[in-house]
């Protein structure tokens, strides 16, 4: 079924099971991101909301819903791994921005899923360029945990959200280090008091709910950051801030890191992929916007490609709700400086899912993977290309957006009907 | 040097505040009228160019570029076509053209050629990377009306975001104040060269402009402190207020101009640094860029300028211009607009990616503008998305005349068209040789030329320039 901004046909999708259905999305160039590699007039078939078939010479089932990508390209969809969706409307607006928080009590145990709100704007108008996936990360308040991330997808339904507690996010860059007290040392030994109050987590708050470092409700939200079942994204930029992050990681065995930032990754790149290690950096960020990203350059991404480092590309530079959907363009400009172009693909698709523990269901057309497919008419990662069709979990999304209808509703200038009238 | 004075001449007599920048130096008196040991009366003229620009264009060589796609920047398309430089100006533009003796001769083909991109909106060298509180000199935020700040007094021209810029084809920008008050100050526009001084960069001869904000930023910075502005009622009274006084002051200089040419004993009026500006808008002289989201405000904004008689040249961000393109157009006004950005605030919230191309579509004059020293680097791929955008929603653009929003729409803005924006003979070599089309993701600045003069090559590290702030730091050198 066709999705569709209506209340009335969002909530029937909602309390409906997924109505089985099967597309046959054929005649594009398939990008897979497996072993086979990228197939010319290509086809993949997607039934029940999953991909059940993938190449050049495949049988489109009886009754299947055809959708010809006309010599255009077919994708896995697009995975955001640093967005603000649904969590912010207007960003200026406090009333209508849930992105972090910054009076309350509690910091490691918010949750961002709670702040998620499906029916956002912004979510059809990044579906609308590709992106079906997408991490959330809660800013910080406090302290300088921001909480736990989720993972949704763009379909706007109700269960978008398909993970939740994926990692935990802590700011350990200047701006952590100005939350903790003033300077990164302040920064280190918060987060190190956090883990101490976490390892010893319940006993350590029998007698009271106060730890060193976190409240008794915080502390029980990191125990499996500090057990290694849940990621800890750390917001550093400066290689020694990063080198000190690694450090925390071979001392505090088996926390696992993943860094965000990273404008300076490229000068600890060997460290960084010995320690296996994924960095989340935005490949345009090439200015020093601060004391902190001194070494920013447009080489980061491919430079950290040759050392072997595990990436996926942000839209830091620009942000992480309204222009989330810029994340093909970000990557394209990787291509335009040294990155192979089917790594900096991956660097939106399926590293993300990767780096997420969520590689084996999204980021790739396989047998097996969700039914996210995206049909473009063009190379996605070129400014003037954009998808035809989108589909998540097998079903076919609607491409008309609040940014269309504004469109549709100024395109004659004309006095003939109202503007308001114009529905 | 504030006053210069000039004997009364019959043709003198019509010369306003802002036309003789190129006079210099006149004898300097003081304050006040003097009479002259001749006995001729002479007449209190305000300097109107006090920080005279020094640029000098680098010495170059007749330069042909052969064999490629050319945009002129002002709608043609030549396949096959070349673009000569000579003595710094564009010499010809055409098909089979001759190199002139001892011309450099550049191999274009596959690549495209076209006018230096001019980012209508910077904030380069006023708020500068890297971004520290020393540096930040983009809004005079103590007072609503700051007519009389002049932006280029705080650009900082070792900002590495210039050069960054460079590499991407940037070889004209206009640096304003910010948004944070109704009248921001004057702004400037620069040459993208490398520069001791500021002075050393500016255009010369290009007008001053006036920046104005509309909407939630002034009412929201002085609206905090418990002061007008707090509303956009608050920030139109403001405006007029200020426009009130400005039309009294000139009325004020032009009897006492009118007096004084007719032989007069009359005192020159008391300078007022800010009302010199506004003035310099009444007359003509400086040009009014206004921060302005909202088409309703837009039209407001339009009908002062009707009811104190002076032209808004461009309405900056105007996200919602898409909604009034026929009253724009009536008002002659320009729109300088992001091709996909909004949603900051709430007067960004109907931002469409399509209005610039319906801008255009519909008979309105616009420009793309950056706003941002990320977005200044890629113009070319901001407006291929409004270009590819626009043709998706069925409008009938080419490239070539998408050009125009990177170049000749902007020059037009800035007063400066019959100097650069296009690719027509005697204009200034303002070029950029791209390595593929630069509406492609992949394609970036091969070479760029300001004057005629190599200023960047991408595949040479000693035409890379480098700003004082990177020496010696990480990445030094690295783009």
């Amino acid at each position: 079924m066709k999705r569709t901004l209506s209340a009335i046909a969002l909530s029937l999708a909602c309390t409906l099971p997924a109505m089985a259905q099967t597309y046959a999305v054929t005649n594009g160039r398939v990008v897979t991101n497996t072993s086979a590699g990228i197939i010319d007039d290509g086809t993949v078939v997607v039934r029940d909301g999953d991909i059940v078939a993938v190449g050049s010479n495949v049988q489109i089932p009886e009754g299947a819903t055809v959708i010809d990508a006309d010599g255009g390209w077919i994708t896995p969809g697009i995975f955001a791994p640093v967005t603000q969706l649904g969590l912010v409307e207007v960003a200026l607006e406090s009333s209508t921005n849930d992105s972090g928080a910054d009076d309350s009590p509690y910091s490691v145990a918010l949750d961002v899923a709670d702040s998620f709100n499906p029916a956002g704007m912004h979510i059809p108008t990044t579906r609308v360029e590709g992106i079906t996936r997408a991490a959330l990360v809660p800013s910080t308040g406090h302290n300088i945990f921001g909480g736990r991330g989720a993972l949704i997808d763009t379909s706007g339904d109700a269960d978008s959200v398909f993970d939740t507690g994926s990692f935990v996010f802590a700011d350990l860059s200047q701006s952590g280090a100005s939350t903790a007290g003033g300077s990164r040392a302040a920064a280190w030994t918060f987060l190190e008091a956090a883990f101490g109050d976490t390892r010893f987590y319940p006993g350590r708050y029998a007698a009271h709910p106060e730890g060193d470092a976190l409240h008794r409700y915080d502390a029980a939200a990191l125990v499996d950051v500090v057990r290694g079942r849940m990621p800890l994204m750390v917001e550093v930029d400066r290689a020694a801030d990063i080198r000190r992050a690694l450090r925390f990681q071979a001392e505090n065995q088996p926390v696992q890191l993943i860094i965000h930032g990273g404008a300076e990754a490229w000068m600890v790149a060997d460290e960084l992929a010995a320690a296996n290690v994924p960095v989340l950096i935005d490949p345009i960020a090439n200015l020093p916007g601060s004391f902190d990203r001194i070494g920013s350059t447009l080489e980061n991404a491919a430079r950290l490609h040759e050392a072997g480092v595990t990436v996926a590309y942000t839209t830091q530079t620009a942000d992480g709700y309204w222009n989330a959907r810029l994340l093909p363009q970000h990557a394209g400009n990787a291509v335009a400086n040294g990155v192979p172009w089917d790594i900096a693909f991956r660097s939106i698709t399926l590293t993300p899912a990767e780096i997420y523990g969520v590689g084996a269901r999204y980021g790739a057309l396989a047998a097996g993977y969700a039914g996210d497919v995206v049909v473009w008419n063009g190379d996605p990662l070129e400014v003037m290309s954009a998808p035809t069709h989108v589909l998540i979990d097998g079903e076919e999304t609607d491409m008309e957006t609040r940014q269309t209808r504004l469109r549709d509703r100024y395109m004659d200038i004309t006095d003939d009907t109202p503007y308001a009238y114009r529905r | 040097m504030i006053f210069d004075t000039w004997k009364t001449t019959a043709a003198l007599a019509s010369v306003l505040v802002l036309s003789a920048c190129s006079n210099g130096g006149g004898d300097t008196t003081g304050t006040d009228s003097a009479s002259g040991d001749d006995g001729e009366t002479t007449i209190v003229r305000h300097e109107n160019d006090p920080y005279p620009s020094t640029y000098v264009p680098r010495p170059s060589t007749p330069t042909l570029i052969r064999g490629a796609t050319v945009f002129d920047g002002i709608g043609g398309r030549i396949e096959n076509g070349d673009v000569l430089m000579v003595d710094g100006r564009i010499a010809a533009v055409g098909t089979g053209l001759e190199a002139p003796e001892g011309a450099t001769v550049i191999d274009g083909a596959g690549r495209f050629v076209t006018p230096g991109v001019i980012d209508i909106h910077s904030h380069l060298g006023v708020y500068p990377s890297p971004g520290v509180s020393a540096h930040s000199d983009g809004n005079e935020a103590t007072q609503p009306v700051t007519s009389e700040v002049w932006v280029e007094h705080s650009v900082w021209p070792q900002d590495p975001g210039f050069e960054a810029a460079l590499a991407g084809g940037i070889t004209t920008l206009h640096i304003l104040p910010g948004s944070a008050n109704l009248f921001g100050g004057r702004g400037i526009t620069l040459r993208n060269v490398s520069g001791r001084t500021v002075q050393e960069m500016k255009f010369p001869d290009a007008p001053y402009t006036l920046k104005m904000a509309c909407g939630e930023n002034p009412a929201r910075v002085y609206g905090n402190r418990g002061r007008s502005p707090a509303t956009d009622m608050g920030n139109m009274a403001g405006y007029r207020a200020a426009w009130q006084r400005a039309s009294d002051y000139r009325d004020r200089w032009h009897e006492y101009w009118e007096d004084a040419e007719a032989g007069e004993d009359v005192s020159a009026p008391t300078r007022d640094i800010e009302l010199d500006t506004l003035m310099g808008v009444l007359d003509g002289d400086i040009l009014v860029h206004m921060h302005c989201y909202r088409s309703d405000q837009m039209a407001q904004i339009i009908d002062m300028s009707n009811e104190f008689d002076y032209q808004v040249s461009v309405f900056h961000h105007a996200v919602e211009s898409y909604k009034i393109p026929d009253i724009l157009a009536e008002a002659n006004a320009c729109s300088a607009v992001w091709a996909d950005w909004g949603g900051f605030k709430m007067e960004a919230y109907d931002s469409i990616r399509e209005n610039l191309p319906l801008l255009h579509a519909n008979g309105a004059c616009a420009m793309i503008h950056s706003d941002d020293a990320f977005n200044i680097q890629r113009l070319n791929q901001e407006v291929a998305k409004a270009l590819a955008d626009g043709q998706a929603a069925g409008l009938d653009i080419s490239e070539a005349e998408a050009w125009s929003w990177l170049s000749s729409n902007p020059a037009r803005g800035l007063g400066i068209d019959d100097q650069t924006g296009s690719l027509v003979e005697g204009l200034r070599g303002d070029v950029v040789l791209w390595s593929g089309n630069p509406f492609s993701t992949y394609t970036r600045a091969d070479q760029v030329w300001i004057d005629g003069s190599l200023r960047y090559d991408r595949s040479n590290e000693s035409l890379q320039p480098v700003r004082d702030f990177m020496v010696g730091q990480p990445g030094e050198g690295d783009q």
